[in-house]
């Protein structure tokens, strides 16, 4: 069924009784041309890209878990193309205007909200970074605009500008930046996916590779052997795990990441907030609730549950930047485990083994590149070519030393 | 979580600094190759349960500890200082 006003109408009239299961519950087949393992947003936008793009329609996403339960359903929503470097830029810009299409092309309402993100600066070297920040991004054609203290005031005005420790002397606004809806980015490409074709098989858990002379040609599961000609991992925290099985050793730490939700509140915030000081980001959700986090708990973990130095942190930042924030209660939080690289930057790419693909390594932004990412990996498994806008993210960068650290911290993923 | 400090006894983690994997500890010979630097800058195992770790008691005696702990529960099971494991190293390569 196609989505559209006429079917809304006809079936609030009608007691919804026609509305149908939106993906199949299909059982696994002997055989794929291609086996996505991992049923998030990056594997789901994958296996669609594939479809759509490459006409490669037998293909199978394997999801230990249900749809959308991993890291698609746990971040804070946030879709933005503000990055810096060369490589990053051009891919997050592509990701962007991926998003602008995305609600027409899966024909499913992801509530792409272009509410604008601000980020705050607190000094004079700050503030030449946003504005050097802000001219790349219009050189790749992305939107930016630097902002007075002044415009702050009428854009934001509940803000703290004069706080003592780090008073704010203007920020970077990216207008076409915002939220979306992240359950429904999976439940749109899963949808779009099935209808072209794609086995969607949840509670699916890979188990082992069969890998014979250096060419992988299935995957043990729980649902028995698998065989496909090629081989795409999209599992995000869990990368070094599933790659382990192959024997591989990545460039990579999983951290846990905390998010905040408070009660539901009247509308206040109309944008995405980033603090300079820290690393603290607030926005507001349709529901009301304010949705926030800052960094991550800074050790190796895959519990998803955080601890509370870092919650104190994020809450401390809060009160810093908005004040009015202590009058709102949080009403939950919750972690997600990351895949955090030695740059800070992602992967996607081929692997040692032949037939076995990585696209991993989002680290904490892995939600605004859904698309790209869907896209470029496609393009990898289909054309055994990198895309032109994720030729920069090879898994030998590090060895040769074309690192694409944003942060310049070097090979510390927890700074990243 | 809180970590108990061979020599200022259990502390908030607050105190403390993570550095990485215990694998930092054993760098390379000066003329290693660029594959065994590579695998000592870039490469970890990640695994999901027990991970042998080096942390710094920052904010305490500024001691480096080994810490063992899993990875899935957070559960410490043993810490001892960087320097007696560093040493010990040594002496079995000797």
């Amino acid at each position: 069924m196609r989505y559209s006003a006429w079917q809304l109408l006809k079936n609030g009239l009608t007691g919804g009784k026609s509305w149908a299961p939106i993906w199949r519950n299909p059982e696994p087949k002997k055989k794929y041309d291609i086996i996505i393992i991992g049923g998030g947003g990056h594997g789901l936008a994958t296996a669609y890209y594939l479809a759509k793009n490459h006409g490669i329609n037998n293909v199978a996403v394997l999801e230990k878990g249900y749809l959308g339960g991993g890291n698609v359903g746990r971040n804070t929503t946030i879709v933005r193309a503000n990055y810096l470097l060369d490589g990053n830029s051009q891919f997050f810009s592509h990701s962007l205007k991926l998003w602008e299409g995305m609600e027409k092309e899966l024909n499913f309402n992801t509530m792409m909200s272009q509410r604008g993100i601000l980020s705050l600066g607190h000094s004079d070297g700050q503030m030449d970074g946003l504005a050097r920040r802000g001219n790349m991004m219009i050189s790749q054609g992305d939107d930016a605009e630097l902002l007075s203290k002044e415009e702050l005031s009428e854009l934001v005005p509940y803000v703290n500008q004069d706080d003592p420790r780090f008073p704010i002397y203007g920020g970077l606004l990216h207008k076409r930046g915002g939220t979306a809806r992240h359950d429904a980015v999976a439940w749109g490409y899963a949808r779009a996916a099935d209808r072209q074709g794609v086995d969607i098989i949840q509670n699916c858990e890979v188990t082992g590779m069969v890998i014979n002379n250096g060419r992988i040609t299935g995957l043990q599961t729980n649902q028995g052997i698998i065989m496909a000609d090629k081989i795409g991992m999209a599992v995000a925290g869990r990368t070094s795990q599933v790659a382990s099985m192959a024997g591989l050793k990545l460039p990579i730490e999983s951290h846990v990441l905390q998010a905040f939700v408070s009660e539901g509140l009247k509308p206040c915030i109309d944008c995405e907030i980033s603090w300079g000081a820290e690393l603290f980001y607030i926005s507001q959700s349709d529901k009301g609730g304010l949705v926030f986090g800052g960094d991550i708990d800074k050790y190796n973990t895959y519990a998803a549950r955080g601890n509370l130095p870092a919650v104190e942190n994020v809450m401390e930042a809060a009160m810093a930047l908005m004040p009015m924030i202590g009058r709102a209660k949080v009403l939950r939080s919750w972690g997600g485990i990351v895949d955090m690289t030695m740059d800070g930057s992602p992967i996607i790419d081929k692997t040692s083994i032949t037939g076995l693909y990585i696209d991993g390594g989002w680290c904490y932004g892995g939600f605004k590149a859904t698309p790209a990412s869907g896209w470029c990996f496609a393009h990898l498994l289909a054309t055994e070519k990198h895309h032109e806008v994720a030729e920069k993210f090879k898994l030998n960068r590090f060895e040769k030393g074309y690192l694409l650290d944003e942060e310049a911290t070097g090979a510390t993923p927890n700074l990243h | 979580m809180r970590i108990c400090c061979p020599i200022c006894g259990e502390r908030d983690l607050r105190e403390f600094h993570y550095e990485g994997s215990s694998k930092l500890i054993d760098r390379p010979e000066m003329g290693a190759g660029l594959v065994e630097f590579h695998d000592y800058l870039h490469l970890r195992d990640n695994p999901a349960g027990i991970n042998e770790e080096l942390w710094s008691h920052e904010y305490g005696c500024r001691g480096w500890l080994l810490v063992r702990r899993n990875t899935i529960t957070h559960e410490i099971l043993s810490i001892k200082l960087a320097k007696d494991s560093s040493s010990q190293r040594k002496k079995n390569e000797t």
